[in-house]
């Protein structure tokens, strides 16, 4: 069993039209590379779900969004993801907006293999106006009504994580693995991103096993990419860039700005991108983000 | 307690938000945005010591984290709320209270942070998305901050999304438990309010010095109730202005409110 993939590879596993849950949580730990190889690619149509932070937008101006299922989208220092934002007022976007807890309940149902779980989340609001979302009643003798979150079916899910092993073992470190566990478990394939790729984990890093947050079983692909992260941030390895995020979303104000950011950062490989934000030693010493 | 001799309309905007956690007891004192941050933090210095807070990270803290730049591991972790746990064990369970700046609030105490005009499938402004607005407005206690206090934020009919729930009789859906629907204060620029008024209606309970209860009803966008005593917002002490500095030592505070004006005392 040896589940590496090269990135082309990765990519090349993937079809339009599918249902792709992106892990991480707004401007931390995105599986960027791995977006980036999507972003290169003729893939479109795409439905992404995710708590979404610059690769949201990028998607959505390199036109790869068909529908994107969110809690939010946002930068943190940078609120409003200028993108995302430009997609939606161009009213091009179908969209189904959550709740950021309904979200994690969408998933866990997918992952219990259940049409939907219950909660007291998104009632009263426009969220449920908007979603089309149907209540249940408690059978019990409180007969409550409670809104019946569908389960949030993946056809792929990405996530990045600091360490892999060929046979699908990860490790999540950092204060914060948000919901990357429950993306995975929702997804008929997961493929994740790793700073570091070893043959096997308990010759590596045995003492590190409880930041196995997903089980092997979950994970389908395993891809080096180290600080494969950035622009967002990998703690405790690497910071954010923000200077970065702020010069990405600066060009979204210019014409033509996606097209020049696409070529001049993006580019034709992910081999020469470290060099083309920067370099691989700036990346790494990124400063942690204070909150 | 002596009463400081000068201090800004931000402080003494931070010292009544403040307010809205006292008694709480042991639950997550949320302040989004500089100024309820702030107040959490005082709250928790001052009256209400059980508070539990975050490090605006994953990490629980006893000692409130400073604003603004500082050493990563300056804060010592307590406890751990990750926002991987967030839902399960602050959210849902109703251990929370949030105080939030939201772009338009309504009559019925309905805010919106989604987006403005237009339509769900073409806003005019997008904004941030729901977040976890429909969820903190049904299961646990919320106050809101307000810079600017205007009729763009107090508008006058229903908020264009109403991402979080509020007292709204018609969008009571039967057989919904929204018995947790708890909101306690609104502090802006002009004046304190609370939910106090007939069904849960919005009622100024108090006047920052100077401003006039005609001032605050020409500023928002539907009727206010008025206490039956209206009493003035008070000085920040020396002691409570202390701990604010010693809380944002960067001055961060003197963004909040446009001109950072001073504060008064009557």
């Amino acid at each position: 069993m040896n589940k590496q993939l090269t990135i082309e590879e990765f990519v090349a596993s993937l079809k339009s039209g599918m249902t792709i849950g992106i892990a991480g949580w707004g401007p931390r730990r995105k599986p960027m590379a791995l977006v980036r190889a999507i972003l290169r690619s003729e893939l479109t149509d795409l439905t992404i779900v995710a708590y979404g932070g610059p690769e949201v937008g990028m998607l959505c101006a390199a036109g790869k969004v068909k529908k994107l299922i969110f809690g939010f989208v946002s930068m943190d220092a940078i609120p409003l993801e200028p993108y995302f934002r430009k997609a939606r007022e161009a009213g091009t976007l179908d969209i189904l907006e959550l709740d950021e807890g309904m979200l994690q309940w969408g998933l866990k149902a997918a992952a219990f293999r259940l049409p939907f779980l219950p909660t007291h989340v998104g009632l009263g609001t426009d969220v449920m106006t908007h979603g089309g979302f149907k209540t249940v009643q408690s059978p019990y003798d409180d007969g409550e009504v409670l809104l019946a979150m569908p389960a949030l079916k993946l056809d792929a899910a990405l996530l990045h994580v600091h360490r892999a092993d060929k046979l699908g073992n990860i490790q999540a470190l950092g204060p914060d693995t948000y919901y990357d566990e429950w993306f995975a478990r929702a997804a008929d394939r997961t493929f994740v991103s790793a700073e570091e790729v070893v043959d096997r984990m308990d010759h590596s890093y045995p003492e590190d096993a409880r930041a196995n947050i997903v089980e092997r079983c979950f994970i389908h692909g395993v891809v080096e990419a180290p600080l494969g992260a950035h622009p967002t941030s990998m703690p405790p390895s690497y910071g954010w860039d923000m200077k970065h995020l702020k010069s990405y979303a600066d060009s979204a104000r210019e014409d033509g700005g996606w097209d020049r950011y696409f070529a001049d950062t993006i580019g034709a490989d992910e081999a020469g991108y470290l060099d083309r934000v920067g370099g691989k030693d700036a990346v790494a010493a990124l400063p942690l983000p204070i909150f | 307690m002596t009463t400081a001799p000068e201090f800004t309309l931000c402080e003494q905007l931070i010292v009544a938000a403040s307010e809205a956690w006292r008694g709480n007891g042991e639950l997550v004192a949320t302040g989004i945005g500089p100024a309820p941050r702030l107040a959490a933090g005082l709250a928790k210095l001052t009256h209400t010591p059980e508070l539990m807070m975050t490090d605006g990270e994953a990490y629980l803290v006893e000692d409130p984290v400073p604003l603004g730049p500082r050493g990563y591991d300056d804060r010592k972790a307590a406890g751990y709320l990750p926002f991987s746990r967030f839902f399960d064990a602050a959210v849902w369970s109703g251990k929370r209270h949030a105080m939030v700046t939201p772009s338009q609030i309504d009559r019925f105490g309905q805010t919106n942070i989604s987006y403005l005009g237009g339509t769900y499938d073409q806003p005019k402004v997008q904004m941030l998305g729901a977040r976890g607005f429909p969820g903190n407005s049904i299961c646990h206690i919320n106050s809101m901050f307000v810079p600017a206090h205007s009729k763009r934020i107090f508008v006058e009919g229903e908020v264009d999304m109403v991402s979080s729930v509020g007292y709204n009789p018609a969008r009571r859906t039967p057989g919904v438990d929204f018995s947790r629907v708890d909101l306690r204060l609104i502090v802006t620029d002009l004046c304190v309010m609370d939910f106090g008024g007939t069904d849960n209606a919005i009622r100024v309970v108090m006047l920052h010095p100077g401003v006039t209860f005609e001032q605050v009803q020409e500023a928002t966008g539907f009727a206010l109730e008025a206490a039956s005593e209206i009493t003035e917002t008070p000085a920040p002490t020396a002691e409570q202005l202390a701990i604010i500095a010693q809380l944002d030592p960067h001055r961060l505070r003197a963004g909040v409110l446009k001109d950072n004006p001073a504060g008064k005392r009557s």
